[in-house]
């Protein structure tokens, strides 16, 4: 699903965060990335989310090479992927119902079937009946939800995660890794980027630990 | 995707920047008014030129003809004359002026009645005054009835006085050319308050779009609202452009009408006409989309995700 080949990748500012990174997430896989922050765990996110371009090496997202999407087919490249952010990134002038909805509404979805599949992805994350909140009316944690609820709503093959549990108490991020856990049961392919070690121990998922800007250790499945 | 679901996202993007200006009326409401005042002003040139049209569309007895027979052509040549005249599908009507009235004309007009006493036989010829029809009361059409007359036997000289009268109708060209040249300038202008009123929008809704484009949204996606925003800010601004224009047309009728009436008129001036009223808020919405697409197609372009 997803295959790092040599990746570099140089900011403008010259930072480099990414120094040959190799590495192969399988279909249907689960894979943490872990190191310290600045390790490059972000870089890697967003060079699949082509939010960025490598500098030099290959990234290929489901057979494809990135480098042969023009910016052009880009939102429809963005559309078989579900990002979660650590700060959600929601619409705080929409209720949770429309924020959720975004991906539906883009894809042209009618809006009986919007209706029906943004409840259902509200309640996979435990927040049916949240619908009219607006997210500031929400805890963090409900907040997170909701972006979870919103990547995963138009069924995406993948699901991405940046550092998701950043801001959350230990319980609560429990939970939503649980969440990630149940997603990856069903099929589609997890990669969350964190930092927080003690939490992944209780996943058996593999990890592919960074360090300056490589893959320092990769634990098997 | 499907037509109806097609539609109704459009008809949803539409109120929700109808609902995003009711929010924030004041600004929007001072991007109409800016818009209203650009288009009033070549409007208000178009309803001069519109009643400077109607107010001389009476003068065209100021293109009448003269024609003066030779001394020779007695009474009844004369009649004959004016009625060959007559014939003609380009004179509305056709007057003899005998040498005898018309002496008697100038003596009462002039008071040199003990010169002309003097006078052994009446200097004057007979004359004829010809209005032309209608249709050929223009410059080139009488220049051409002239020349016909001319050619007529026993027709010593033909005399129009159109100059002043081509002199009004190319100040009113003149006038015409202004308006276009106005309106043209004051559309780009209206482009262009729009395009900045949408450039300022879209930074202000920045985080929104990059969270669009990051669950997959296109620009042209992104850009709708902006459309509509757009869309709607140039129909408001044609609105007020209209009232403005009403008020104005209203301000300066009671004025024009006395001027009219001093000179024996009974002209009345008239505003925009229902189907100009609808071209200029069909114009006025064009170019608020115009505006915002050219605007929202640059700065969506330039904003993404980091």
């Amino acid at each position: 699903m997803i295959q790092f080949d040599q990746v570099y990748k140089r900011y403008p500012n010259g930072r480099e965060a990414l120094a040959g990174v190799s590495f192969k997430v399988a279909r249907g896989d689960m894979a943490f990335l872990t190191g310290h922050s600045g390790a490059g765990k972000s870089s890697i996110l967003k060079l699949i989310g082509l939010i960025e371009r490598p500098t030099r090496g290959r990234v290929i997202v489901d057979g494809r090479s990135t480098d042969s999407i023009k910016a052009g087919s880009i939102p429809q490249f963005r559309r078989q992927i579900g990002m979660v952010f650590q700060d959600h990134k929601l619409l705080h002038d929409r209720p949770v119902a429309d924020n959720v909805a975004l991906p539906l509404i883009i894809a042209g979805i009618a809006r009986r079937e919007i209706d029906k599949r943004v409840r259902a992805a509200l309640d996979q994350v435990g927040l049916l009946g949240k619908e009219r909140s607006r997210p500031l009316e929400l805890s963090t944690g409900e907040q997170q939800r909701v972006g979870i609820a919103r990547a995963v709503v138009a069924k995406p093959p993948l699901l991405i995660a940046d550092e998701p549990t950043g801001n959350l108490d230990p319980d609560l991020a429990l939970e939503v890794m649980r969440l990630f856990k149940r997603f990856n049961d069903v099929g589609v392919t997890v990669i969350v980027a964190t930092h927080d070690v003690h939490l992944i121990d209780q996943f058996g998922a593999r990890r592919i630990i960074l360090g300056e800007g490589r893959v320092a250790v990769e634990t098997p499945p | 995707m499907n037509l109806r679901a097609y539609g109704l996202r459009h008809a949803q993007t539409f109120v929700g920047a109808l609902g995003r200006i009711a929010a924030a009326p004041l600004g929007a409401l001072m991007t109409m008014a800016v818009i209203g005042i650009a288009l009033a002003l070549p409007l208000c040139l178009v309803v001069f030129l519109q009643n400077a049209r109607a107010a001389t569309a009476g003068w065209n007895d100021a293109f009448d003809l003269s024609v003066y027979l030779v001394k020779s052509a007695d009474l009844a040549r004369t009649r004959d004359i004016a009625t060959e005249i007559q014939k003609r599908g380009d004179v509305a009507t056709v007057q003899v002026v005998t040498a005898t009235a018309a002496l008697a004309q100038f003596r009462k007009d002039s008071g040199f009645g003990a010169a002309l006493d003097a006078l052994q036989d009446n200097p004057l010829p007979n004359t004829l005054i010809v209005t032309p029809a209608l249709a050929a009361s223009t410059p080139a059409g009488t220049a051409a009835l002239r020349t016909a007359i001319a050619a007529i036997a026993d027709v010593d000289k033909v005399q129009i006085d159109t100059a002043w009268v081509e002199r009004l109708l190319a100040m009113i060209d003149l006038l015409r050319r202004v308006a276009l040249l106005t309106a043209g300038l004051l559309g780009i202008g209206v482009v262009l308050i729009v395009g900045n009123t949408i450039r300022l929008d879209i930074l202000n809704r920045r985080t929104e779009i990059e969270v669009m484009k990051l669950v997959g949204g296109s620009d042209g996606f992104a850009r709708r609202p902006f459309l509509y925003g757009g869309l709607c800010y140039g129909f408001g601004g044609g609105v007020l452009a209209l009232v403005l224009v009403g008020a104005a047309t209203a301000a300066v009728a009671a004025p024009v009408a006395r001027l009219a009436g001093l000179y024996g008129s009974r002209f009345q001036l008239t505003g925009l006409d229902f189907s100009t009223g609808i071209a200029v808020l069909a114009a006025a919405s064009l170019l608020g989309w115009v505006g915002s697409w050219i605007a929202a197609t640059h700065h969506i372009r330039a904003i993404n995700p980091s």
